[in-house]
């Protein structure tokens, strides 16, 4: 037997081998699948974008009061950075795995609340780190020229804390574009499930490449238009540079 | 809270512990799988990271290596080495958390011994040791604190993401979730979500205890309150933290 090597199956019903995976032709990429199952991909893709925006943007809204909060009470940032250290040491899997009785086995809920757990315990740190470096001078100097604390927030603590934040926002966005692949175990992975699907489908790697390349592509991407905002929305930082 | 009572009533049942395939075989299968992975991977990226830093040849591909490999999926990783002829199965796991394991390795190392002051290595040149001696007598110990952080963030990142074998047919604890969804039996879910985030904090625990101890100098616990004395202002510590796995 020739293909002995190939991982044969043994068809229980006609007891005659059955090639898996090398006897066929299985390259890594092949662009007729990349176009035969365009809609497919695109729709995971849409998935995943929109779990990942979602879950960064639920972070960052629950992160900044929070941040707020743990800047204004010193005795509050201790516990609210312990407690972001512990979650974000929980698996993915295992996060799911505690999230699905609640939210859903099968939802895209499960996914999307798991992955608001980490953008905000990523975020709760760039935000508190941005905040406290804006220097108390800055701010007590505001507050002497009759700064509200409204126009103190978003007109001193927003501009100098920005790249902190922008930083985290970047880091938060792009791991959690590799997250969402995990959510493939509630069947809302995202572009997670073209890699879970080649696997499924006898080791077909031309789904699983096209999977995983989008996902960096999506990672990539992402990354590159938040460092383009924040330059737009930093301008003065390169005026200072140059 | 039923379906935490259903966990428990799975954890407490010492059959599910000691039956083949149980939680202690898919324990120690873990275990095994995380500890080749991260010793591979310090045997490795270690000195890499020590010969990137002292020559000072090829940093930007540091920076570049650990922004990249945020960027790409575990279970990517997982399922492409578990379809080239390696076949699924704990090698393909093992290879490519190791592979996982790298960068926060190698960008600790080098952040670590990069930042050892240059007038101490010259004393120490001064004084008459040799290259190598530098390296192990002077930088080793001022860059350990680093290392360490490195190792604890790779070792918790490599069992949290062991978890993700299952999917792939890799082995490990992440099985009892996989097997739980499957069913949908919550309890067991519950069972295997608690034993695989507690083993990732016990990880993270242990380590911590370990670079504490062999760290030489002042010690200090990182646990909180962590300080931000040695941050610079604005920016969070990047190489320390690892990514969510």
């Amino acid at each position: 037997m020739a293909f002995l090597g190939a991982r044969p199956l043994l068809d229980a019903a006609s007891g005659s081998v059955v090639v898996a995976a090398e006897e066929a032709p299985n390259p890594w990429f092949d662009p007729s699948y990349v176009t035969a199952n365009w809609s497919t991909i695109v729709g995971y893709a849409g998935q995943h974008v929109r779990l990942t925006i979602g879950a960064v943007l639920l972070g960052a809204l629950i992160a900044l009061p929070l941040a707020l909060l743990a800047r204004r009470t010193r005795w509050l940032s201790g516990p609210v950075l312990g407690l972001s250290t512990i979650v974000y040491t929980i698996p993915s899997l295992a996060m799911f795995a505690f999230l699905a009785p609640y939210t859903g086995p099968l939802s895209a809920t499960t996914v999307l609340v798991g992955l608001t757990l980490y953008t905000l315990v990523i975020l709760v740190r760039n935000f508190l780190a941005g905040l406290q470096a804006v220097p108390p001078d800055v701010r007590e100097a505001a507050r002497g020229m009759g700064y509200g604390p409204a126009r103190l927030f978003l007109q001193v603590d927003l501009p100098l804390a920005l790249p902190a934040f922008m930083a985290g926002l970047r880091i938060a966005t792009v791991s959690t574009v590799a997250l969402v692949t995990v959510g493939v175990i509630t069947g809302n992975g995202g572009l997670g499930q073209l890699i879970i699907g080649g696997f499924n489908s006898n080791f077909y790697r031309a789904e699983i490449v096209t999977g995983a390349l989008g996902c960096v592509l999506l990672a990539l991407t992402a990354d590159l238009l938040l460092a383009g905002a924040e330059r737009l929305l930093t301008p003065w930082t390169r005026a200072v540079r140059a | 809270m039923n379906d935490f009572r259903d966990a428990f009533v799975y954890l407490n049942d010492p059959f599910n512990w000691t039956r083949p395939g149980g939680i202690l075989d898919l324990l120690v299968e873990h275990l095994t799988i995380s500890v080749l992975a991260v010793l591979a991977a310090a045997a490795l990226a270690v000195p890499l990271g020590i010969l990137i830093a002292t020559t000072g040849r090829g940093s930007g591909a540091v920076v570049v290596v650990s922004n990249v490999s945020r960027a790409i999926p575990t279970l990517a990783l997982l399922t492409v080495f578990a379809v080239t002829p390696i076949g699924f199965g704990p090698r393909a796991t093992t290879i490519a958390l190791a592979v996982f394991a790298v960068p926060p390795i190698l960008t600790n190392t080098f952040v670590g011994f990069r930042g050892v002051d240059a007038d101490v290595r010259e004393a120490a040149r001064g004084m008459g040791l040799s290259r190598g001696q530098v390296i192990r007598r002077v930088d080793l110990p001022l860059a350990l604190p680093l290392v360490m952080t490195g190792l604890r963030t790779a070792a918790v990142q490599v069992v949290a993401t062991a978890s993700l074998a299952a999917l792939v047919a890799g082995g490990g604890l992440g099985q009892i979730i996989t097997l739980g969804f499957g069913q949908q039996d919550y309890g067991q879910m519950i069972a295997g979500a608690l034993l695989v985030a507690l083993l990732a904090l016990a990880t993270e625990a242990v380590l911590v205890l370990v670079s504490w101890a062999v760290t030489p100098g002042r010690r200090r616990l990182p646990f909180p309150p962590r300080r931000r004395d040695r941050t610079p202002a604005g920016e969070p510590e990047a190489t320390a933290v690892g990514v969510p796995s």
